[in-house]
């Protein structure tokens, strides 16, 4: 842009910058002037362009960070879970917004396999995350959308799951069962 | 006289007008540019998706007046325009069903601009404009799903994060941006808000510009005739040498038959969106109540049942490598071939292709709306034991039906054409296992059935496989497999025939 700018036989280059081509002869002089506000021009767009978008684009792409970290949540006294059973059980998910509403509350599946020993299950199928249902009679957890099945330890029975259910961390504090939640339980889960 | 007179009058501000804007000199080519004298009812699909997608903005714009995009109160906002703002239940009534009606005439449109040809020079940009508004109009229908912000939308949600997921590498950093964070809540309906009502609509409206004007510049195709052929280096010229001649003008000619389709299609709308009124809202969006059985709208249902029938082993791969592919295809269709016949009747191989897609998306979409794969949650519950199937058994027998149902057999297996069907129908079991073979697959499961082994004791077993055992036809003999008949440990037999006989 530069070299064209001096030389008129070239002048076409700045065609686009709306200069009025052809309005008398250009003078070198003013050529060289407009060169250098085209440049001046496109170099302050660019810097305050690239400082605009540093704000939006981090402000887009933040949820992808994973800045949540998982809290210890109550499930309520021990007592609540038998020894051999499977129990239904929700808490208010540790991540939340003021605008969740509803959908901050979470369900789980706590199996007590003996006393102070528990599994406890995420409700989310392993294969697309619909809520699997527990089926007390035939130790059975159900999935309402693709026929995922697990047993009662939470392996994969049947269906197109990949892998079993995924599981909670866990611990007992003060008679009371607490897990480790909140990101919705996903294949970066270990177990 | 007076009449000549105000019309003189009328002048002045239109000259006026068109002085300063040159609007008429504008809008003239658009609207008496030439067309085919052949185009004719083939013709109006396009234009109904375009007055499909006005009644869209009109209604969306409405609805946005009331509408709370807040996790916390969307669903409550939708109960509040359904029940008490005055025909709020009709503007989502007919957003709803204007949507369907937009993705229906979408797709025929394509249909027939993929049979006749017309994506073929110099009309391919008309094409992948209209490849990207299907996909525009697509993601407005999954967007505007996920407002009902009810049962379906969350756990559809949920359905949509599993598959990102499953991305290598980026899986979890692509579910947060689709999700807004780590759970499903109040940043992802709102996200979904931001993409339903500004992005989307605004990159509709630009691609229906942009589509409408290689309308204008490349003209409307003519209906295809065998033998006339489509030659890229002197097309333009014959065509509007062609349409010099024998065209007419889009206005009045060729609007009208538009105009009388789209006026049928708005009256059809109004009455569906009167009599079966808005589309949901489902359940509230509480994940704690999970006796929900969520599924899709409609133009999603083949996905639905595209993933449910997936090989497990190959599922990820395909479920997220085959919608790439599909739209790659789309957008190369007008360069795999770009002359040539245009006639259906030549292009026996494009109209195989077309029949082919058609039947796969409704075979998918029948299983989706079936869903046979799935087990039926509550019919071990709720479902009676078919009279004919206990009648004149014996104690042991009848304690198996108890057994069969209580242990929730029936969520996958029909008995008399009621109950699940992700496992075979049992009306008939014990002509194809004997009673060996049937203690085998219930303790130890496999063909995709769990293993019930450890969760049954002996006596609910025995008692199961006696009345799985009376289950055949009358007349028919038993399982004539090699042991069929050897007594079992529990001395049970097959069912005396005297009294399967009435």
């Amino acid at each position: 842009m530069n070299d064209n700018a001096n030389t008129p036989e070239k002048k076409n280059g700045c065609a686009g910058c709306g200069c009025g081509e052809g309005n008398g002869a250009p003078t070198s002089r003013s050529d060289a002037r407009r060169g250098f506000m085209f440049k001046l021009g496109a170099g302050l767009l660019g810097i305050g362009g690239a400082l605009a978008a540093i704000p939006i684009v981090g402000y887009v792409l933040g949820p992808a960070r994973t800045r949540y970290k998982n809290e210890w949540v109550d499930l309520g006294a021990l007592s609540k879970f038998p020894g051999g059973q499977t129990r239904f059980a929700t808490f208010l998910n540790p991540i939340r917004q003021p605008t969740d509403g509803d959908s901050a509350k979470t369900a789980c599946w706590v199996r007590c396999i003996e006393s102070g020993k528990f599994q406890v299950f995420a409700i989310n199928c392993a294969h697309l995350g619909c809520p699997v249902h527990w089926f007390e009679q035939s130790k059975l957890f159900m999935c309402p959308c693709h026929g995922g099945v697990y047993y009662q330890d939470g392996s994969r029975a049947a269906g197109p799951p990949p892998r079993g259910l995924f599981e909670y961390k866990w611990k007992v504090e003060g008679g009371k069962l607490l897990i480790d939640a909140g990101r919705l339980p996903g294949l970066e889960e270990s177990a | 006289m007076i009449l000549a007179r105000i019309l003189a009058l009328a002048k002045i501000p239109i000259e006026w007008i068109e002085l300063r804007t040159g609007a008429i000199a504008f809008s003239k080519p658009m609207l008496f540019h030439h067309v085919p004298r052949s185009a004719k009812w083939w013709y109006v699909f396009g234009s109904a998706t375009l007055m499909f997608f006005t009644i869209q903005i009109v209604t969306g714009v409405c609805l946005g007046t009331m509408y709370a995009p807040s996790a916390a109160q969307a669903w409550e906002s939708l109960r509040y325009i359904d029940e008490d703002v005055p025909f709020g239940w009709m503007l989502r009534a007919l957003h709803g069903w204007s949507s369907t009606a937009m993705v229906v005439m979408m797709v025929i449109h394509m249909l027939q601009v993929f049979l006749h040809g017309s994506f073929k020079f110099p009309r391919e940009l008309n094409w992948i404009t209209g490849v990207f508004l299907l996909l525009t109009v697509l993601a407005l229908a999954f967007t505007g799903q996920v407002m009902r912000w009810d049962q379906d939308a969350y756990w559809g949600l949920g359905i949509g994060a599993a598959i990102v997921d499953r991305v290598p590498i980026f899986g979890d950093q692509m579910r947060g941006l689709l999700l807004g964070g780590p759970i499903i809540g109040g940043e992802t309906l709102n996200r979904f808000f931001a993409l339903h009502v500004f992005i989307l609509p605004g990159a509709a409206i630009a691609l229906v510009g942009v589509h409408m004007t290689l309308i204008i510049k490349n003209g409307i195709s003519e209906m295809p005739k065998p033998g006339a052929v489509v030659v890229p280096s002197t097309y333009r010229k014959e065509f509007e040498e062609r349409m010099e001649k024998t065209g007419v003008p889009f206005f009045p000619d060729a609007v009208q038959r538009d105009m009388v389709f789209c006026g049928t299609c708005l009256i059809i709308l109004i009455i569906l969106a009167a009599s079966f009124g808005p589309f949901g809202p489902g359940g509230m969006p509480d994940p704690t109540l999970i006796d929900t059985n969520p599924r899709p709208d409609y133009p999603f249902m083949w996905i639905f049942g595209a993933v449910s029938l997936l090989p497990p082993a190959s599922e990820t791969a395909i479920m997220l490598i085959t919608p790439a592919i599909g739209v790659l295809i789309l957008i190369a269709v007008p360069f795999l071939s770009n002359s040539g016949e245009r006639a259906p009747s030549r292009r026996p191989g494009m109209v195989l292709v077309a029949v082919f897609v058609v039947m796969a998306i409704v075979a998918l979409t029948y299983e989706g709306v079936t869903s046979p794969w799935s087990p039926v949650m509550d019919a071990w519950s709720s479902l009676a034991t078919p009279a004919q199937f206990i009648k004149g058994r014996t104690p042991l027998q009848v304690q198996g039906a108890v057994v069969f149902q209580s242990v929730q057999c029936r969520n996958c297996h029909e008995l008399g054409g009621f109950g699940g069907k992700r496992g075979p129908a049992l009306d008939e079991i014990s002509t194809r296992l004997s009673p060996d073979q049937l203690v085998r697959q219930i303790q130890q499961g496999g063909g995709n059935m769990p293993a019930f082994g450890k969760n049954l004791n002996s006596a609910q077993m025995s008692a199961l496989v006696a009345f799985l055992g009376t289950l055949r036809p009358e007349n028919e003999p038993d399982s004539k497999i090699p042991g069929a008949n050897l007594p079992l440990p529990t001395s049970m037999s097959p069912p005396d025939r005297g009294v399967l006989t009435r």
